[in-house]
């Protein structure tokens, strides 16, 4: 039983005794799970295990459930190289497969918007849908858009149970226990970089990604909001997120911030950097730069 | 066509795993792949592996063929071999040996005839491509993949770009995403 539908239930048999009489003991557990930021580390192993042998039994595979906490002194920034990008989708793909995704309903992170070099960077005429044989297409430039991991969220205010907020590494995440499913961090976002599970989500065992992160990619119930996390399941190892490495042009960079020397740094000091919807003032640690 | 040099290549990769993994053992830890190097914020050298040139083993060692072959300067259609190989890249005022080396086709060489294997083939292409070698090397242009705090892989020039056709090739891209429409 999931927490907002015992939350329903609740409210017509208003019955602590009756809920542990006539709930089994996991599912029992699952419910009284606080938020994560207020669990111990005792709880949170318990919780791990829990979920690990859940998804194992689920996907017929073992699974690893990761809490891995923020590597001391680092502040996660991306950019990505307007000039670069083909718009091949790549990335698209690339990181449905490393998040496990639902793949029907579909899920995607990145959007990819084509737009035309003669209007610049214009909303109004961007079109995530472009169907073309070839890419560059003729005269028009592409702009993935995800999370921009904003330094001043609008989603995380927005939130009325406080299952979304910013870690100290500077990735928003959200907690998809705790989530209630209102949607309004979708709406609150400028960026429509939430993604809500109207539908069961579907992701075929021989395609999960076993190796998850409890607050990134493990999998996913109907009825929550999850987002890209820059693959914390990743970063938090050293390594880079996926879309990264699987761009073909290399188009995406990513590194710590207050790191000086990081190919991070060195784009924010030596190249023209753009980021979206400046006059919100969200702050976004996502940077577009025209490397050329 | 025969296939040659491909005895040779895997044993000389086989030593340089070998090196490395000496290295490796031994703690020696600022190993200057190609010379690139990078400095970090605590002042350690990271270094960045770059995968071996996208040589086609019918080609290399060039020698084979080269070695005993006369060197023909002139510019002219080749006919009797590499006809697939055409120049799209300034090549009015371009030939094959202002890049390959003519007494050492293994090899290629600077506008200064400073000799350069095909692992360091960026020296060359930086020789008129400067700024597009200064962000490579700071790992702006071209990719990088491993660990953001680590051990990083990259990739050549001519991964991306034919050094004689380098224009990045289109590509067909991956499906658009399903409208929104009926939800399950
Ligand atoms: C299988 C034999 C063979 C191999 C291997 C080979 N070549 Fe050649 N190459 C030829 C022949 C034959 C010609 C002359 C073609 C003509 O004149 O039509 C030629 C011509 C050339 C020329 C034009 C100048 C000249 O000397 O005639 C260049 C430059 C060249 N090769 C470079 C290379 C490089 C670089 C490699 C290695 C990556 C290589 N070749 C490998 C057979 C070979
Ligand atoms: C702008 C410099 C440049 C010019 C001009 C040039 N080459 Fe090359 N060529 C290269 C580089 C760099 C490589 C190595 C590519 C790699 O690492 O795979 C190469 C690779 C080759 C190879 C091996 C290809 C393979 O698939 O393994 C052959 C053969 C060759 N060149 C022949 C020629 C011939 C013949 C000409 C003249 C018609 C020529 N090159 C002109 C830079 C040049
Ligand atoms: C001797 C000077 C010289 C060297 C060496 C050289 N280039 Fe170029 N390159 C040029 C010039 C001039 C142009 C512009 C003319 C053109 O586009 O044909 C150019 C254009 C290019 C372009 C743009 C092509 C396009 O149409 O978009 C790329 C990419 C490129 N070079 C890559 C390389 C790479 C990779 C190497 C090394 C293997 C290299 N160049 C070595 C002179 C050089
Ligand atoms: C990961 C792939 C990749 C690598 C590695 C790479 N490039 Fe490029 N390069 C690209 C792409 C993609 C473009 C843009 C092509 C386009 O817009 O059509 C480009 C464009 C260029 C251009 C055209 C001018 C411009 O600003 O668009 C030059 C010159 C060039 N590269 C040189 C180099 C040199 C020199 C190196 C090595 C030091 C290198 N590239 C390494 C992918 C790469």
């Amino acid at each position: 039983m999931k927490r907002r539908t015992f939350l329903k239930a609740a409210g017509i048999t208003s019955s602590a005794a009756l809920f542990s009489a006539c709930v089994p003991k996991e599912a029992r557990e699952a419910f009284l799970q606080k938020d994560f930021r207020s669990l111990s580390k005792d709880e949170v192993a318990g919780i791990i295990k829990r979920l690990e042998a859940q998804y194992t039994q689920k996907f017929g595979k073992p699974f690893s459930v990761s809490a891995k906490e923020p590597i001391p002194e680092t502040s996660f920034g991306y950019a990505l190289d307007i000039s670069r990008c083909i718009g091949c989708r790549k990335c698209v793909y690339g990181c449905v497969k490393e998040n496990n995704q639902s793949r029907d309903p579909q899920i995607h992170y990145i959007q990819v918007l084509e737009l035309e070099k003669e209007k610049g960077i214009d909303f109004m005429h961007a079109d995530m849908y472009y169907d073309r044989d070839e890419v560059p297409h003729e005269g028009h430039f592409y702009l993935p858009v995800a999370c921009q991991q904003c330094k001043n969220p609008p989603c995380v205010k927005a939130c009325p149970v406080g299952a979304t907020w910013t870690e100290p590494d500077g990735i928003v995440v959200v907690d998809y226990d705790w989530c209630i499913g209102c949607r309004t961090c979708m709406a609150a976002c400028p960026y429509d970089a939430r993604q809500f599970n109207w539908g069961k989500p579907h992701l075929p065992s021989e395609e999960a990604n076993p190796t998850t992160h409890f607050l990134g990619n493990r999998p996913r119930d109907k009825g929550v909001v999850e987002k890209c996390t820059f693959c914390i399941q990743r970063v938090r190892e050293g390594r880079y997120p996926e879309c990264v490495e699987v761009c073909p042009v290399g188009a995406r960079k990513f590194g710590n911030l207050l790191e000086e020397g990081s190919e991070i740094r060195y784009i924010l000091e030596n190249k023209r950097v753009v980021i979206l919807k400046e006059e919100l003032n969200t702050q976004p640690k996502f940077y577009y730069f025209y490397g050329t | 066509m025969k296939r040659f040099g491909s005895k040779s290549r895997p044993i000389l990769q086989g030593l340089a795993i070998l090196l490395f993994s000496i290295l490796l053992l031994t703690g020696y830890q600022a190993v200057a792949f190609n010379g690139i190097l990078q400095q970090t914020k605590t002042g350690e050298q990271v270094d960045i592996q770059v995968p071996p040139p996208p040589l086609s083993e019918d080609y290399y060692p060039c020698t084979m063929c080269h070695a005993d072959m006369e060197v023909n300067l002139e510019r002219r259609e080749l006919v009797e071999f590499h006809d697939d190989i055409v120049l799209k890249h300034d090549e009015e005022n371009r030939w094959c040996m202002d890049c390959h080396d003519a007494n050492n086709r293994d090899m290629l060489h600077t506008a200064s005839g400073q000799l350069i294997s095909f692992e360091e083939s960026y020296k060359l292409c930086g020789q008129c491509h400067g700024p597009k070698l200064r962000d490579w090397k700071a790992g702006i242009h071209g990719r990088r993949t491993g660990k953001w705090n680590g051990r990083k892989e990259y990739l050549l020039c001519a991964h991306c770009h034919d050094p004689h056709s380098p224009e990045y090739q289109k590509m067909k891209p991956e499906p658009p995403p399903k409208k929104p429409g009926k939800i399950k």
